[in-house]
């Protein structure tokens, strides 16, 4: 799979409360207006500006805090198509492979605000068309690729009637 | 080979022997939402038709977060909890019973189990040696539905502390002291197990405290082996008959050893924007706080609250300091009631409100203003964490968060003590 897009390159530490904020609690059951706020404590503007295909792509531990599926939900929703970051924290990586949202750990200090992407998911390379950097991704654990490959944990459950991860 | 006890207690529920870095699929003994997470889950599940649970006296519907509702969305989203809960036979803890993480060890989780909660600090339980872990809604879902749930045996930090806690200085300080040192990010996909002679001659409540804020440094678990202390502490809530010893086994292969003297620690503050931004209590002095909570799934228990009563009866808060004071369960209510502990913070001039996470999730109770200053001793310090991304949270213990509330300013409890 081949994906395309602009990077919008936040820093270290992007907390669940910077995507999806609790005073805005009250819109967890209405994700399409959550949505228009994702990732506003980072960047006001970003629900705007942010295009179908462009990637989040961040430093250190992304997705650090509360368990809110919700953070990776409206990410997605608002059109990312995937997320780049040195590190993740583990309750955002698992809920972004259960709702399909690729979660891509790699070196980000190159890729720069505005650069043009193109990264192939299957063969694991990220090229920055802009300058012209190569990078590797790390490999998903199986047991992920499989969740994703089926379209995220329900649909896997649903295929399989229950787990079949080996 | 030796094991840890993340090994242990995920082998049992996978039924076989199980080492680091392996793919289980375990049984799960315990299964919650609170009002935040489990609208979600409900939906999730009946987008595939599995509209049920596994075993209902043990899958759990809290109201916590935002209780009793500020909105009619939220109390929208408390009819969907209620709903499923009528339809599944699923417990439903409404909006006097408390904090979710305080309910399980109350009277859910035991040693040995498997815990999945879908909100961050459910690794509060592994202070009764249960493996406790947050996932997100859909995670939750599927795992209370069908009963099991998948797992990579996470590596283990043996955090191996020795010494006595010094005068005013408690778990909470031991916990941020961790976390400054390691990173919040240092025990990313993790186990965290403390041990050692200072955590066996630690009462339950501090324990509680190191477990749930294991998820403030990455990891995945916090775990602490069950013992006599572990027993008095279900024999309280009429649960006796569920404790069972475990422990790790002397030999078992850890991936890191840091070893802590709990005699050096000071009262200790994380500031903000992150837990891991730690400094003394002493070195923040003259820091104006304009707002102190004292209560969360952190540091909301009895005995949390009685340290800051103990500080502040007989005397006033600063006039220009609010205080926000709520216990963590209604069990956690009425011992206060009881001990005359709420009477002494009304006296003082604090705010008693019912049991829930209060101002901490930044719904309600308490939200912050524009640069106002709150010091909490909630888990997290994240901005706009309060509901305002221009409000500034530092974290501390309640004896830390009591003096600070007569001062005004941070201070440090050894001045007041």
């Amino acid at each position: 799979m081949i994906l395309e897009g602009k990077v919008w390159k936040f820093g270290d530490d992007i907390s669940t409360d910077h995507i999806a904020p609790g005073r805005l609690f009250h819109l967890r059951s209405n994700l399409e207006e959550l949505a228009k706020h994702v990732l506003e404590d980072a960047d006001p503007e970003f629900a705007k500006k942010v295009r179908k295909g462009d990637f989040v792509v961040a430093g250190n531990n992304f997705g650090l805090g509360s368990s809110r599926e919700h953070a990776p939900t409206i990410i997605k929703m608002a059109g990312v198509s995937a997320v780049l970051a040195k590190s993740f924290a583990r309750i955002f990586f698992r809920n972004s492979i259960n709702i399909g949202l690729p979660v891509l750990e790699c070196d980000t200090d190159k890729l720069e605000n505005g650069d043009t992407l193109r990264i192939d998911l299957s063969a694991g390379v990220i090229e920055d068309k802009t300058n012209g950097a190569k990078l590797e991704f790390v490999p998903l654990p199986d047991a992920m690729i499989k969740i994703l490959n089926d379209g995220g944990l329900l649909a896997h459950i649903e295929k399989h009637g229950g787990f079949k991860l080996d | 080979m030796g094991k840890t006890l993340a090994e242990k207690l995920l082998g049992a529920k996978a039924g076989k022997e199980v080492v680091a870095g392996e793919l289980v699929i375990a049984k799960v003994d315990v299964a919650f939402f609170q009002d935040g997470t489990g609208p979600l889950a409900v939906r999730q599940l009946r987008k595939v038709n599995l509209e049920k649970v596994a075993d209902p006296k043990r899958s759990i519907l809290f109201i916590d977060h935002a209780a009793p509702s500020p909105r009619r969305e939220l109390s929208n989203d408390h009819m969907l909890l209620r709903e499923f809960a009528a339809n599944t036979g699923a417990v439903l803890s409404d909006i006097n019973e408390g904090v979710c993480h305080q309910r399980v060890l109350e009277d859910y989780a035991k040693p040995g189990d498997v815990v999945i909660g879908a909100d961050s600090h459910s690794c509060t339980a592994g202070a009764l040696c249960a493996f406790a872990t947050g996932m997100g809604s859909t995670d939750v879902a599927v795992g209370m539905a069908l009963g099991r749930t998948w797992f990579r045996v996470p590596p283990t930090f043996r955090v191996e502390c020795k010494g006595q806690f010094r005068k005013g200085v408690y778990s909470k300080d031991l916990i941020l002291h961790l976390i400054g040192t390691i990173g919040a990010d240092g025990a990313t996909y993790r186990a965290l197990e403390f041990g050692g002679p200072a955590i066996d001659a630690m009462p339950m409540w501090q324990r509680a405290t190191l477990s749930n804020m294991a998820v403030e440094a990455g990891a995945k678990a916090g775990l602490i082996a069950s013992d006599n202390l572990t027993r008095e502490f279900l024999k309280k809530y009429g649960r006796e008959g569920d404790f069972t010893e475990i422990r790790p086994d002397p030999d078992a292969k850890y991936e890191r050893v840091i070893g802590m003297d709990v005699s050096e620690l000071e009262p200790t503050v994380s500031c903000p924007h992150t837990v891991d931004n730690t400094k003394l209590a002493r070195e923040l002095k003259g820091t104006r706080v304009d707002q102190v909570f004292i209560g969360s799934c952190t540091n909301g228990r009895f005995e949390d609250l009685e340290v800051a009563a103990r500080i502040m009866k007989g005397k006033k808060r600063h006039v220009k300091t609010r205080v926000i004071v709520i216990p963590a369960s209604r069990e956690v209510y009425l011992d206060a009631l009881r001990a005359g502990l709420i009477e002494t913070f009304v006296t003082s001039g604090a705010t008693v409100l019912g049991p829930g996470c209060g101002p901490c999730v930044g719904v309600h109770e308490g939200a912050l203003g524009d640069k106002e200053v709150c010091l909490s001793t909630q888990n997290r310090n994240f901005k706009g964490r309060m509901g305002n991304p221009e409000g500034f949270i530092y974290l501390a213990s309640p004896a830390t968060a009591a003096a600070s509330a007569l001062r005004g300013e941070i201070t440090d409890p050894r001045e007041v003590l």
